[in-house]
């Protein structure tokens, strides 16, 4: 299973904090992830369309679209930071 | 010494200033930064802000933000505290500290981190305003602000 976070305007937007997702088969990305969620349709094809600033994180560290998930892995969205 | 806090209760800016250099004879040297909530933005009264953080990042990505500063400069100590949950303007919301034995070392590890927090941890800041409740948006002059500090 894959962990799935979702913060700030993301999780309000999604109605939901976060969930489990089986993990794909084949090698996967935080694109393809994304990509994935992407085609749920409805809210989830609006948050996560082409264009909208998002950004991802692998097992907590700052990850970019090329970057590997695997099994156990936790993956957060969220929007650009705004903190300080 | 790096000390980082993620914290809802309010901090005590005098106290944590102190903590960094009493007792320790070889400091010269404190610089401060201490972001507070304002009650305007961008035209909107504010009344209200509330934080938002991602528990186990955020203090992940504020140390590897001040390993990263320990490394460039000599200091002798880091606090990095930010507050999350519930704000009231002119609550203090985050504070940089940084001891060394010049001036000049603090000074720069101080601005290269709050540049540095401001556009690498996790914090997201909704605003309650007379006009609604909205999220704010980050700003570019942030991102330039912490490209200034890129090395080549």
């Amino acid at each position: 299973m894959i962990k799935v976070l979702y913060f700030a305007r993301l999780r309000e937007q999604l109605g939901t904090a976060g969930e489990e997702i089986p993990s794909p088969a084949e090698p996967t990305t935080v694109a393809d992830l994304a990509a994935l969620l992407h085609r749920r349709g409805g809210v989830w094809s609006e948050v996560l369309a082409e264009g909208e600033t998002i950004l991802a994180a692998v097992n907590q560290e700052m990850a970019r679209p090329e970057t590997p998930v695997e099994d156990g892995d936790e993956v957060a969205f969220f929007p650009p930071v705004t903190g300080g | 010494m790096i000390d980082i806090r993620v914290q809802a209760e309010p901090f005590d800016i005098a106290a944590e200033q102190e903590g960094l250099w009493r007792g320790q004879p070889r400091v010269g040297a404190l610089v401060t930064f201490v972001g507070l909530m304002r009650d305007m933005n961008q035209g909107d009264r504010v009344g209200r802000m509330l934080l938002e953080h991602y528990p186990g990042m955020t203090e992940k990505a504020l140390l590897a933000i001040a390993e990263e500063a320990d490394n460039r400069w000599d200091l002798q100590g880091i606090r990095v505290l930010h507050r999350v949950g519930d704000l009231r303007p002119q609550d203090p919301i985050v504070l940089v500290a940084v001891t060394s034995t010049h001036r000049g070392e603090a000074f720069r590890a101080c601005e290269f981190l709050i540049d540095y927090l401001k556009t690498r941890a996790p914090f997201w800041k909704k605003e309650i305003t007379d006009q609604g409740e909205h999220w704010v948006d980050s700003r570019t002059t942030d991102e330039a602000a912490a490209r200034r500090w890129k090395q080549e």
